[in-house]
């Protein structure tokens, strides 16, 4: 059978009619959250909640990553942007920053691991290649099964900028998707190390202390454990209407107590004074 | 006159219905070279392809290793998948009494049926630790996502090549046992070979879902890019790659992601003209026919 232009017609009509059929129509007032992958389980409870007490407003809370949430809210892609690491100065341009909680970065590892406590020295070792052998850090004389998490991820930028400085982490190191998947592969392996956020740690891996320190919510809140991120909201320029409102509300002593069911450190109202 | 509007509409329907598969592969092929070409144009089409590093935060994109790490895991799953799933179809399809067949086709559809997220978990639970206390190395790696793709791409495997093994005319079989030759004689010389290119077609389909399997992958086979030294090593395959890394990538990043569809979609092409090579030059012509 020839294409003939009355064919292409019918298909170009079918085309454009299921366009139209999917493009989604608004009632609603509605705030577009996207970024790092580490906030957005917090920002989907808080939006759950918030969503509750004003049925008017729809909010919808994408991942994407820190530098998506950044780029987002600057191009005004979304109203809010969200960020696991604290922007830097030359991204900072017109945007706003609050800090809605704090979350540790833990280092895992399995539960029959005799080692409890590494330096942060012994940590980038360890993810660079430098140290390969449980033993030379006191544990049994086995290889390091080093996991990661892949490239992008807000976890592993975080563990990057805070504990590798400039070293590189080892590119023989095992990758991960996601945080469950290296929770899952250290309960499984005596002798792998990794790193998850702590509002992800359970009771299946054991959570190393760093120079001392026991990751725990105190420590976390004042600041002596090393490993710290900040969750961040990001807005271009100053927010105004339902956003503004969302954000106060995230401030209000009951969007923190959300916060803090998440396993997230509640920030104090801290807004950064860049503007 | 009525009827043959009707006719003509529902040619036209029919048209439509077959045409969409060709405007969604022309639609995705142009999204992904329009997506993938700045990275071919700026990096290089040689450095993207033959590159060692793939290192997105220090702007190395080379998909080498990945190359590899693809064509490696695939074949090993073929190499364990092919011999299994043909020897099971030939039960199922000449040996095995019908009460048998009649439990065993069901459980084998089952198992194409089972999402490939429960197939990963399954491996990262399983089969990692497996692997790890039994044969060596971390556990993640070549070895344990072969041994997870076979068994993804076994029932299809077997079903292909079951049905192409029933449908080899009673009258060659009947033939071959009225000359005297045993039942396994004639499998082996008669049947097998007149069924080839239909297995080889079981063969093609196993083949494209081992190479465009991701998720499962990505839980076992460890990701790391490197050229593998042994079936224990971790090795990261094309489809892997994008899916790790989609969620974050901004700019050449982004564009280096397309990039390696375009080489999976290459490398699949290559493989469909080869399998295809051998699908017509396997065929059996008998009196100006084929089967």
């Amino acid at each position: 059978m020839d294409v003939k232009p009355r064919n292409i017609l019918i298909i170009i009509i079918i085309i454009a009619l299921a366009y139209f059929m999917i493009k989604p129509g608004s009632d609603y007032e509605r705030i577009e959250i996207a970024g790092s992958t580490s906030v957005q389980p917090v920002a989907e409870k808080l939006a759950e909640e918030y969503m509750k007490d004003h049925p008017d407003v729809r909010i919808n809370v994408q991942g994407g990553g820190s530098g998506m949430g950044i780029r987002t809210a600057q191009q005004g892609v979304v109203d809010i942007g969200t960020s696991s690491k604290a922007l830097k100065p030359d991204e900072r341009d017109g945007l706003k920053e609050y800090v809605i909680g704090k979350d540790g970065i833990v280092i895992a590892v399995n539960h029959q691991n005799p080692v409890n406590d590494l330096t942060t020295e012994q940590l980038r070792d360890i993810f660079s290649g430098k140290i390969r052998n449980w033993k030379e850090v006191g544990g049994p004389d086995a290889e390091i099964h080093v996991i990661v998490r892949e490239e992008g991820s807000g976890t592993r930028s975080s563990f990057k900028s805070l504990v590798m400085k400039d070293e590189k982490i080892r590119s023989d190191a095992i990758v991960q998707g996601s945080t469950e998947s290296v929770k899952q592969a250290i309960k499984s392996d005596p002798y792998a190390v990794g790193f998850v956020s702590m509002a992800h740690m359970s009771s299946d891996v054991k959570a190393l202390e760093v120079n001392g320190i026991t990751p725990s919510e105190t420590t976390v809140a004042d600041g002596s454990y090393p490993l710290v991120v900040p969750f961040e909201f990001i807005t271009k320029g100053e927010p105004v209407g339902v956003v503004k409102d969302f954000i106060d509300w995230v401030f209000s002593p009951e969007g923190q107590a959300i916060i803090r069911s998440q396993k997230v450190v509640p920030a104090i109202a801290n807004v950064s004074d860049d503007t | 006159m009525i009827s043959k509007t009707r006719e003509n509409l529902i040619e036209k329907g029919l048209f439509i219905t077959a045409i969409f598969s060709i405007i969604a592969i022309l639609l995705i092929i142009t999204f992904i070279f329009r997506e993938g070409i700045p990275i071919l144009q700026d990096y290089g089409v040689i450095n993207f392809i033959f590159g060692m590093d793939w290192a997105p935060s220090d702007g190395k994109y080379g998909v080498f290793t990945m190359i590899v790490g693809s064509i490696c895991i695939t074949l090993l799953s073929l190499a364990i998948a092919v011999p299994l799933s043909i020897l099971c179809a030939i039960f199922m399809a000449e040996v095995a009494p019908e009460i048998m067949r009649k439990i065993l086709k069901p459980v084998i559809e089952t198992l194409a049926a089972i999402p490939s997220v429960v197939y990963g978990f399954f491996g990262l639970i399983v089969l990692v630790p497996y692997v790890r206390t039994n044969i060596g190395g971390t556990g993640f790696g070549m070895l344990t996502a072969a041994l997870i793709l076979t068994v993804m791409i076994m029932p299809t495997i077997i079903s292909v090549s079951e049905d192409a093994i029933r449908s080899v005319p009673l009258e060659y079989k009947e033939a071959s046992l009225a000359l005297g030759a045993t039942h396994w004689q004639t499998i082996r010389k008669v049947i097998f070979p007149a069924a080839i290119p239909g297995i080889i077609t079981s063969i093609i389909l196993g083949m494209g879902r081992a190479i465009g399997e991701t998720l499962a992958v990505i839980m076992v086979a460890g990701n790391v890019t490197q050229i593998p030294s042994s079936i224990l090593d971790p090795v990261r395959a094309l489809t892997s790659n994008i899916a790790l890394e989609m969620g974050y990538a901004t700019g050449l990043h982004y564009s280096a992601l397309f990039g390696t569809a375009i080489i999976l979609f290459a490398l699949i092409m290559v493989l469909l003209v080869v399998a295809n090579y051998f699908h017509y030059k396997k065929k059996v012509v008998i009196g100006g026919g084929y089967l």
